[in-house]
């Protein structure tokens, strides 16, 4: 039995992690090797030899052109994963393939498709354009986590944890005090949930960035598209700032920052957390750049170690332990009640499959 | 600087609709209460003190397939009685 939800587009990888070196990611248990072949198109397939199991992105495995070459007995496989060549022997059994995977590079992520291979449809993969799109300039990410999956979507999904967990960066008392408005499209299996706050303290992930002294209007809309991506849509504009035009959305008086989470489950127990941070100033701005960096890449890491630590709890905890949800957690629950119906429907048919 | 435009954004007072969809399902948290008001799609309302109860009756309201709402959509939103 597994809590995986499959039949999904998960991002494995950023395309400028994969090249033509031999690279590997577990995703949703099962290890993908990715490569480059020459002319630039991602693969992406099973990272174990069909013979001993022995990982293809070990050394000393490599590409020998457009093929792989296994670096404990010398299998060889082709980009669209059949074997070419075994040692010692002309004949190749017909049963040696590897696995491979429909893989999309889109916005600067590689995605692959988990589950049935004739499932797989472009279209649905979400998108996240400000992450590769002329005047947006981005920093971006990622950090193993020990925890499961949900933990992160929960965190996400409920931001007045800013105020505490974050409060020196990103958080201020006006986040956890605001109320929130949540909106579900249940066919469509995202969740918005929008926190507008009309006059608030400016928090130091801003004010530096921005530039802005005194007091703000900050709004958070979030938008979860389960299972694997995560967008909010950052507005900041000192308090006074017109609202953005009715008819065409511009909004040239204020400051906006998309930040972009894709959570891809390794494990049961562990995720792969990619963040970036995609603003509409200061574009060539390497200060504000290198600041954004580093002050991302620190609120990442406390959540991370907040849900480590968070996970080890759990698992302590009896079978059947309870929680307690307030008005915050409404889009947080909406989440789970999606994510529990994709992994019903995602289900290999007769395995039941079980929430965590 | 340079400005990208922003047509994705949607922005708005609290109880306009930025999701698209017919079967969009809104929770607005009530401004200066501690209560929470649900909105089914077919414009169904209803308050609530707890999220979990609240999930609970909108998605069993009349059944979480849209096709059971067909026939309930209602002109102006009306109150569901507890």
């Amino acid at each position: 039995m597994t809590s995986f939800i499959r039949n999904q587009w998960y991002v494995a990888a950023y395309g400028s992690e994969v090249g033509r070196r031999l690279f590997s990611r577990t995703v949703c248990g099962e290890p993908v090797l990715l490569w480059r072949t020459r002319s630039g198109e991602v693969t992406a397939m099973s990272d174990r030899c069909v013979h001993r199991r022995f990982p293809l992105s070990q050394e000393p495995s490599h590409l020998d052109g457009d093929q792989v070459v296994c670096g404990y007995h010398g299998f060889t496989y082709g980009a669209d994963g059949v074997c070419v060549g075994v040692p010692g022997q002309r004949r190749v059994p017909r049963t040696a393939r590897l696995a491979t995977y429909p893989v999309v590079e889109q916005d600067s992520f590689v995605w692959v498709w988990i589950g049935e291979r004739e499932l797989a449809d472009e279209k649905l993969i979400p998108r996240a354009p400000w992450l590769d799109r002329p005047g947006w300039t981005v920093v971006k990410g990622m950090e193993p986590l020990n925890a499961r999956y949900g933990l992160l979507v929960d965190n996400l999904l409920d931001l007045s944890h800013e105020t505490y967990l974050h409060g020196g960066h990103i958080g201020t008392p006006e986040v956890a005090e605001t109320p929130i408005t949540t909106e579900v499209d249940e066919s469509a299996a995202v969740v918005r949930v929008s926190r507008h706050m009309d006059d608030a303290a400016c928090p130091p992930f801003y004010a530096t960035s921005t530039g802005i002294e005194g007091r703000i209007t900050r709004w958070q809309d979030i938008e979860y598209h389960a299972p694997c991506l995560y967008l909010l849509h950052s507005r900041i504009a000192p308090v006074g700032t017109p609202p953005p035009a009715e008819e065409d959305g511009s909004d040239p008086d204020a400051f906006h920052v998309e930040v972009v989470y894709a959570i891809t489950p390794e494990t049961e127990g562990t995720t792969h957390d990619f963040w970036a941070v995609a603003r509409d100033f200061a574009p060539e701005d390497e200060k504000v750049t290198d600041f954004l960096r580093e002050s991302n890449r620190t609120v990442v890491l406390q959540d991370v170690v907040a849900l480590d630590v968070l996970e080890q709890a759990l698992q302590a905890e009896q079978e059947g332990y309870q929680e307690l949800s307030i008005n915050i957690d409404t889009g947080g629950l909406a989440a789970r009640r999606i994510l529990e119906r994709l992994r019903r429907e995602g289900a290999p048919a007769g395995e039941p499959a079980v929430a965590r | 600087m340079t400005r990208a435009s922003r047509p994705e954004q949607s922005q708005g007072p609290r109880r306009t609709a930025a999701l698209p969809g017919e079967g969009v399902q809104r929770i607005h948290w009530i401004p200066g209460t501690d209560r929470l008001l649900a909105v089914c799609f077919c414009r169904t309302e209803r308050e609530f003190e707890d999220p979990v109860e609240l999930w609970d009756w909108l998605l069993a309201h009349p059944g979480t397939d849209s096709d059971a709402h067909d026939g309930l959509v209602l002109p102006y939103p009306e109150r569901d009685s507890p």
